[in-house]
């Protein structure tokens, strides 16, 4: 939670703590339903109260990307989002990307085949921009539609150039299948 | 027999991190689990008359705020980081004037810059604990503030630390040669100022930090996200007082570290302190609005430089006096400064050097080592220098970089200093000359001139800009590893350096898998935990292949010949006519007559099945610590082409190339990974990235949208060459990779902008490259 989180109740010198709401939703493919405080982010949401650890909070003010989801399919930042808003949708984490059966998805191998990833702190956020750019875009790219498709995720690691060697290889392996 | 190590070996690391099972600091989740936020200062410099935390303390679901008076006679303050400390020899050499200026846990009577910690609030969730942080009441009576350094240098200037009686927290200089009758023999000098800016290496990750106390064991677990856990547990132990195998500091997955992870903070000594306090765990994650403020920045550097050399580009002499700006406070000693001064000289033979440097403190956050540590504000003076010979002669710039290598057949070359580890800095190979040639052969030099001066008269500015570096890498004192075989036939390697996007688990693992003739698959390597072996350094200094790298060749060779000693028992036969493949170790003679490692692993036990050979210790571990003669230097060249916008000072890279030496490299795609992932730093460094504070000591690039991370539209594909002469200082030949990447964008793309403005003679003297700085100086040379 960031000072734009502590914004919201600046003049609370007591916060109605028991004003909780009730979301059902659909996460990773399972309903829910949930009590939350209509403040919680829905980054902390997923993260807190779900478990699901694997969308991370690189900035929490909406510019690194590593918080990306897809909500009814569309890229979205998690931690520019109240957990409320969520009320009826579909929500997809980077944990819905692999089979059943443990078995890496196209980009996810692509990106183990092309060392698109160094310390993995971004990775999350890459692969849920770019499964919902892949499941919009189902030509192959240019390099210029590639880098334009990632440039609102952060890596301070790889430099890019092996995220961009696997995006392309997802896309040859995609239309070979 | 290598068949391994060299290869594109794919990464181990990969799976849990692509499918969001790994865990990072933030993950962690115990039972009962308290959280802490902080309250951090608003003031760069001020006196603080009150704090008022009645309001917080009452506030449901706090559990405790404390303050630097609860800490008093619990927690010590920091002393200096001994780790950083100079060797004696180089002590005695340079006889600097070092201050002690170790800073507080929490601001007591004064903060001293904006984001210092005041007060920790601990409660039931990270929600309340802000809302609570939101009800601290701080009085402060400002005092005036210091954000220059020539500022805070002058003997007028309000001092920071009463006890330091002056801003200058640090002095020394260093000498070879007879600077005053070499420039008395110059055809030309050249004086001029070249600053580097303060940057934030930013890792995606921020800080964090969980501990959890077990009353039943005295055992303390912390985890943090930190580059040196080892470091963290000795300070626990020093300032908390338990013992410090009670404590057990765990690096999970670290989301980058870069250097800022390379300290011990505040917060991973009370944290800690707060989780025994209270016999419940507790958690603290940065934001990244905290991380702006408080994770430790870099660079700083202003240089006033004067070199002196002949009318056919001999330099022969460079006197520098540099300032670090190292903000409140400086733990590190002369860490980036001698760093800056044993490197300035870099791959030129310069007889005559004379540089003082001096740390500076002023009323920002403090600085520490970031990817390069003083080598990219050293390589910025020297490679700049070498474009205004050019220009000062008119010639190319090549032709003065080429005067002045140091040639092949001089290697390994005596530089006449000491490096920081106290060891005789001698550079023991690689072919300068040659590495240039294979770069300007992959940009195309020449046929670029050609366009360059073709496309000038459509009115397109194109340049090309070159630098170099040398780097010490692999420094010590030592790192350890363990390598053992476990009753089910598994090899295990424990080592201290703990990494954060390296690649260890899958490097490491090449190389034992070579020594015992397996695939990498049967070996697991673990690191990043202090309950692995007793003692470990870190991952920082682009030491880890070397150091690291080197304890696990030296102890799997011995676990290796171990074992084939207890085969040669089993199967008795002479361990000299034994083979070891594939899990399996069988006379040459007669391969199916083997035993497998599990077998062997079992004969290693103690007790009457043993077959260990007599004299030899039972078991089937072998722990080695490598300790490095001195450090080994890679070596590299950069070269970027850019295209400038004259109208609107853009600079757009057209082409980036470089060449580099580190040694034997262990998996390509994690060499060619670690440069251009420390190319695109570097361009962050050269083009965007600048921490600014207005005069009031208030950081103006706070977020990600005033401090600018290069994004993929902005960082080209790197083209890489290599040179690979191995190191003869340590077993593998391995020199360190991590940093040289970031060290020369700010140089090669500052020639470059230079080079393509060149009808206009623009000199660029520091970075960022900011479209509004270089159109300034447009406008400024048109008007001329
Ligand atoms: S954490 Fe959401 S965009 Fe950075
Ligand atoms: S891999 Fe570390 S931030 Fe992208």
């Amino acid at each position: 939670m960031s000072v734009f989180s502590i914004g919201m109740n600046v003049n609370a010198d007591r916060i109605e703590q028991q004003n909780v709401v009730s979301v059902a939703l659909n996460v990773n493919g399972e309903k829910m339903e949930r009590q939350i405080e209509p403040r919680l982010l829905l980054s902390d949401f997923l993260r807190d109260d779900l478990g699901l650890t694997g969308t991370h909070v690189g900035c929490e003010h909406g510019v690194c990307g590593a918080c990306t989801i897809l909500v009814n399919g569309e890229s979205v930042r998690s931690c520019l989002m109240l957990a409320v808003q969520a009320d009826g949708c579909e929500i997809k984490t980077v944990e819905s990307l692999s089979s059943k059966d443990g078995s890496l998805n196209t980009i996810q191998q692509a990106f183990a085949n092309n060392h698109a990833l160094q310390c993995g702190f971004c990775t999350p956020g890459f692969l849920m921009s770019i499964e919902s750019y892949m499941k919009n875009n189902s030509k192959q790219p240019s390099d210029e539609e590639i880098k334009e498709c990632i440039s609102g995720n952060l890596c301070r690691c790889t430099g890019y150039s092996n995220i961009i060697s696997a995006i392309k290889e997802a896309y040859s392996s995609k239309n070979s299948q | 027999m290598s068949k391994y190590v060299g290869q594109n070996v794919k990464r181990k690391e990969d799976y849990r991190l692509l499918t969001g099972t790994g865990i990072f600091v933030a993950d962690i989740r115990l039972d009962n689990m308290a959280e802490a936020a902080i309250l951090r200062s608003t003031y760069a410099h001020a006196k603080i008359k009150n704090i008022d935390i009645s309001k917080a303390k009452e506030y449901e679901g706090v559990i405790d705020v404390v303050i630097a008076s609860d800490l008093e006679g619990k927690v010590k303050p920091f002393t200096e980081f001994v780790e950083f400390t100079l060797p004696s020899n180089l002590e005695q050499e340079i006889k600097p004037t070092i201050k002690r200026n170790p800073e507080p846990m929490l601001a007591k009577d004064k903060v001293t810059f904006v984001g210092q910690a005041i007060a920790i609030v601990v409660a039931n969730n990270r929600y309340l604990a802000e809302d609570a942080v939101a009800l601290i009441k701080v009085e402060y009576e400002p005092l005036p503030v210091l954000t220059d350094p020539y500022e805070a240098k002058k003997e007028a200037a309000p001092v920071i630390h009463a006890e330091l009686n002056n801003n200058i927290q640090s002095h020394f200089e260093v000498k070879v040669g007879n600077i005053e009758s070499a420039f008395r023999q110059a055809d030309y000098t050249i004086k001029t100022q070249l600053k580097t800016p303060r940057v934030s290496g930013n890792p995606l990750e921020t800080r964090g930090v969980v501990a959890e106390y077990e009353e039943r064991s005295s055992q303390l677990q912390v985890w943090s996200s930190t580059q040196v856990p080892y470091m963290v547990r000795s300070y626990i132990s020093k300032l908390v007082n338990l013992v410090e195998d009670n404590i057990r500091v765990v690096a999970p997955d670290v989301g980058g570290g870069f250097g800022p992870k390379c300290a011990v903070y505040p917060e991973e000594i009370v944290i800690p302190y707060l989780a025994m306090k209270h016999k419940r765990p507790v958690k603290w994650i940065e934001d990244r609005l905290e991380h702006m403020q408080s994770t430790r920045h870099s660079r700083d550097q202003v240089h006033d430089v004067e070199v002196a050399f002949k009318s056919d580009g001999t330099i022969l002499a460079l006197k520098d006096h540099f300032l670090l700006d190292n903000g409140a406070h400086n733990s590190f000693a002369l860490c980036c400064a001698y760093n800056s001064a044993a490197h300035l000289r870099g791959m030129y033979k310069i007889p005559n050097y004379n540089i003082v440097g001096e740390i500076v403190l002023t009323n920002k956050t403090p600085n520490v080592p970031y990817r390069g540590a003083g080598r990219p504000e050293a390589v910025f003076v020297m490679d700049r220098l070498i474009y205004m010979i050019a220009d000062k002669l008119n010639v190319d710039p090549i032709e003065v970089s080429r005067k002045n290598f140091i040639q092949p057949e001089e290697m390994p070359y005596e530089t006449d200093l000491f490096y920081r580890d106290g060891t005789h800095m001698v550079l023991e190979n690689g072919d300068y000359p040659e590495g240039l040639k294979q770069a300007l052969n992959i940009v195309g030099y020449e046929q670029f001139r050609q366009e360059q001066i073709e496309e000038r008269t459509k009115g397109r500015y194109i340049g090309i800009g070159v630098s170099s570096y040398i780097e010490g890498t692999g420094i010590g004192p030592h790192e350890g590893a363990v390598v053992r075989v476990d009753s089910s036939g598994h090899i295990l390697a424990y080592v201290g350096s703990s990494p954060h996007g390296q690649s260890h688990e899958t490097t490491l693992s090449q190389i034992c898998a070579d020594e015992f003739g397996v695939s990498p698959d049967q070996v697991t390597v673990k690191a990043g935990d202090t309950s692995l072996l007793p003692y470990g350094v870190g991952t920082f200094a682009s030491r880890g292949a070397v150091t690291a790298g080197s304890a696990v060749q030296v102890a799997s060779k011995r676990l290796r010949e171990k074992f084939l000693a207890i085969a040669g028992e089993m199967l008795e036969v002479a361990p000299n006519d034994l083979e070891m493949k594939e899990g399996k170790v069988y006379p040459k003679a007669l391969p199916s007559k083997f035993v497998t490692l599990r077998e062997i692993a079992l004969a290693a036990k103690p007790g009457p099945r043993s077959k260990v050979p007599e004299g030899m210790e039972p078991g089937a571990s072998v722990t080695h610590y490598f300790i490095p003669p001195s450090v080994t230097f890679s070596s590299g060249f950069h070269v970027a082409i850019v295209e400038v916008d004259k109208q609107t000072g853009f600079v757009t890279i057209l082409k980036y190339v470089v060449i580099h030496d580190c040694g034997r490299v262990l998996n390509p795609m994690v060499v060619d990974g670690q440069i251009q992932g420390g190319v695109a730093q570097g361009i962050g460094g050269a083009l965007y990235e600048e921490i600014i504070y207005d005069e009031n000591g208030q950081l103006v690039t706070g977020t990600y949208m005033d401090y600018l991370i290069p994004t993929a539209m902005e960082v080209p594909v790197v083209e890489m060459g290599h040179q690979e002469f191995l190191s003869p200082r340590n077993p593998i030949g391995v020199k360190g990779v991590g940093e040289g990447g970031a060290i020369c964008p700010p140089a090669s793309i500052a020639n470059a902008v230079c080079d393509a403005m060149k009808p206009l003679n623009i000199k660029i003297n520091s970075v960022p490259i900011s479209p509004n700085r270089l159109r300034d100086l447009i406008q400024l040379a048109e008007a001329q």
